[in-house]
């Protein structure tokens, strides 16, 4: 009986077309907002969460996210490093300056700043250039997108030269860095050329990045700074989810990509529910006709259900496959869409919403074909 | 009274013959309460196997209804019906549903064919009920669209044949599983004169059996002479038989 199940729901093509996209579409909505919707907020941890070296980021107790930065004193760094636990403990720079070149093109730049003598904290994504030469006097790394944004259409040059407060900067190479959520060029220098490319402030260290020794874990770390000095700690998990939470709380995003994926969801519902239930009305004559003939409402309810079923997969399976299309070209296709992509978590919890559908769908129709009253089939 | 009478004394007549179907002072009430109205008066009535059986009467005197009691497909308010010796009233839900499977054929006015099978397909599907696997049941039901003449549209699907046609696969889905019982609500109704004739004739050449009981409900004067037995009802009675 399966079998004539299979052949009732594709012997009325459009009907099934019908129900298969109005799955595929509401999959589509679901898991591209999804995907969009974590990776814009992934984004405002950016760039900071490139830098996976040190696991302890110490900073103002106050701070309340990566862009808005209280700075610490210099000589903090020292105390740092006295404490138990840390292995190692350097200074990090992260803040805006004002990128002018030749042709007048001027953007604001994330500019970090990281440890003269380790390096700690540089890009590990260089696609042009060698990072020792960022020991050269005024050397940046720039990130690839942020030099397409300063040269427009210009093939990638190093030696190129631009200013920042009123001082000269060399490319000396180009790196990819995760896309920020500001859409502003990422700007690597060492930490004592950094301070110099933006204004003078009494105190400029943003944030002390550490490791911990042997034997602790970070969060122990964390802990006997915060014990010991007046800043907080937090390890790297801890940092990246502090700026998603702050964004999350403090922009409309969620609230904007939650409707769009509400309404994915009812429409794919309501598409596939309401085509399917259609689909099943109009076979109710047939449905009567076998039950008539001996088919308990157990075997009917089967059919419908693989029905319903065989629809969920191919739409699944459809949207799915249209919302990779979708990252694969348009990824290529705008740099500034750089980075995002379908996680598979989104995939699974695609597929249980489907799941919801479809059950949702064929309960609202198999109810009609249980109710049946097979006498009617003389009707 | 009179009815049951005549009725057992028609029985009488043919004493060679098997009952097939014997109804027992069948009640059928519709709706409820202020709008219920009795549809059946105490049907009783029994079938013989081996003949084709008419049910004739104006439109609204409940044959419709009694065939559906007869076929197990509605319930009497009160009363009962045995086929072939077995009580439908001992049978509950589920088993009834199998003793339908196994031992009634449907034709309906309107065919009821699946649109997206084949004639065979179609054909076979009482087969399937029963859990044939589906080669052997295509393969008897290539056998029974011979006997009803469309050995050459085994393939064929519902749109590509003729209303004529249509009804011949139901027939030939009806007889497929040998049923002892073989029902048909106004088979002719919805054909031509011609294609009608032809669906009689089948009826009476290839459905009855021994032992098996045919019923056709018919409005349709001009196929009377096909039946070996007519009972006409009005107003939800047998009034001759
Ligand atoms: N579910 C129901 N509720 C109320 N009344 C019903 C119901 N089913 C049938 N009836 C009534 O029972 C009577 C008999 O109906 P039935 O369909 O058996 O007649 P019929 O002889 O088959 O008529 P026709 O020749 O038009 O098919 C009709 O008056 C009909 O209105
Ligand atoms: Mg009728």
């Amino acid at each position: 009986m399966n079998w004539v199940a299979w052949k009732m729901l594709n012997g009325d093509t459009v009907k099934y077309l019908a129900t298969v996209f109005g799955v595929a579409f509401g999959v589509l909505l679901i898991a591209q907002q999804c995907s969009i919707f974590v990776g814009i907020i992934g984004r405002t941890a950016n760039p900071i969460a490139d830098v996976r070296e040190p696991d302890i980021w110490v900073m103002d107790p106050y701070l309340q996210n990566s862009d808005e930065i209280k700075p610490l004193t210099d000589g903090d760094v020292y105390r740092i490093r006295g404490l138990t636990g840390v292995d190692w403990a350097v200074r990090m720079y992260k803040g805006l300056a004002r990128a002018k070149v030749e042709s007048g093109m001027f953007r604001q730049v994330i500019l970090l700043g990281i440890d003269d003598h380790t390096l700690i904290g540089a890009p590990d994504r260089i696609i042009m250039g060698d990072l020792a030469d960022l020991r050269q006097p005024d050397a940046v790394m720039v990130d690839a997108a942020g030099y397409n944004a300063l040269w427009p259409g210009e093939p990638f040059k190093l030696g190129r030269e631009l200013e920042m407060n009123d001082r000269r900067a060399k490319i000396v190479g180009i790196c990819n860095t995760s896309a920020p959520f500001q859409t502003f060029p990422v700007m690597f220098a060492r930490y004592s050329q950094a301070i110099g490319f933006t204004a003078k402030e009494r105190n400029q260290l943003s944030f002390i990045v550490a490791s911990p020794e042997p034997g602790y874990t970070s969060q122990e770390v964390c802990n006997i700074i915060k014990k010991e000095t007046e800043f907080e700690a937090l390890t790297y998990r801890q940092f990246f989810w502090l700026n998603i939470g702050y964004y999350l709380e403090h922009t409309g995003i969620p609230v904007n990509f939650g409707i769009t994926i509400a309404l994915g969801f009812i429409v794919g519902t309501a598409i596939a529910g309401q085509t399917f239930y259609l689909f099943t009305l109009e076979n109710l004559k047939q449905f009567g006709a076998l039950k008539a003939m001996g088919v308990t409402n157990m075997r009917l309810l089967g059919m419908v259900l693989l029905q319903a079923m065989i629809v969920g997969v191919i739409g699944y399976s459809l949207g799915m496959g249209l919302t990779a299309l979708f990252f694969e070209v348009s990824t290529k296709m705008l740099p500034d869409l750089r980075g995002l992509h379908l996680l598979w978590e989104i995939a699974a919890g695609t597929a249980v919403v489907v799941v919801f559908i479809i059950i949702f769908a064929s309960v609202l129709s198999v109810q009609k074909v249980l109710r049946l009253e097979p006498a009617v089939v003389f009707r | 009274m009179s009815v049951a009478t005549a009725v057992s004394e028609s029985a009488m007549a043919h004493t060679s013959k098997q009952v097939g179907v014997a109804c027992h002072n069948l009640v059928k009430d519709c709706g409820t309460g202020e709008t219920a109205v009795r549809v059946l008066h105490g049907i009783t009535v029994d079938v013989l196997a081996s003949e084709l059986t008419l049910l004739v009467g104006p439109s609204g005197c409940g044959k419709t209804t009694l065939i559906s009691i007869i076929a197990g497909l509605l319930y009497p308010t009160s009363g009962d019906v045995s086929l072939f010796g077995t009580a439908q009233s001992s049978l509950k839900g589920g088993k009834l549903v199998n003793f339908r499977a196994r031992n009634v054929g449907f034709v309906f006015q309107q065919y009821n064919l699946l649109p997206s099978l084949t004639a065979a397909e179609n054909a076979s599907i009482p087969l399937l009920i029963q859990g044939m696997p589906r080669p052997k049941a295509i393969e008897e039901a290539n056998r029974v669209l011979n006997d009803v003449g469309l050995g050459n549209k085994l393939k064929s699907k519902p749109n590509q044949l003729s209303g004529g046609q249509q009804q011949r696969v139901a027939i030939a889905r009806a007889l497929v599983h040998q049923p002892r019982l073989l029902v048909c609500d106004e088979p002719t109704a919805a054909l031509d004169a011609h294609s009608g004739q032809t669906v009689m004739e089948l009826l009476k050449r290839v459905a009855v059996q021994p032992d098996r009981s045919v019923i056709v409900v018919t409005h349709d004067s001009r196929v009377y002479s096909y039946g070996d037995r007519i009972l006409e009802m009005a107003d939800g009675r047998i009034v001759s038989s």
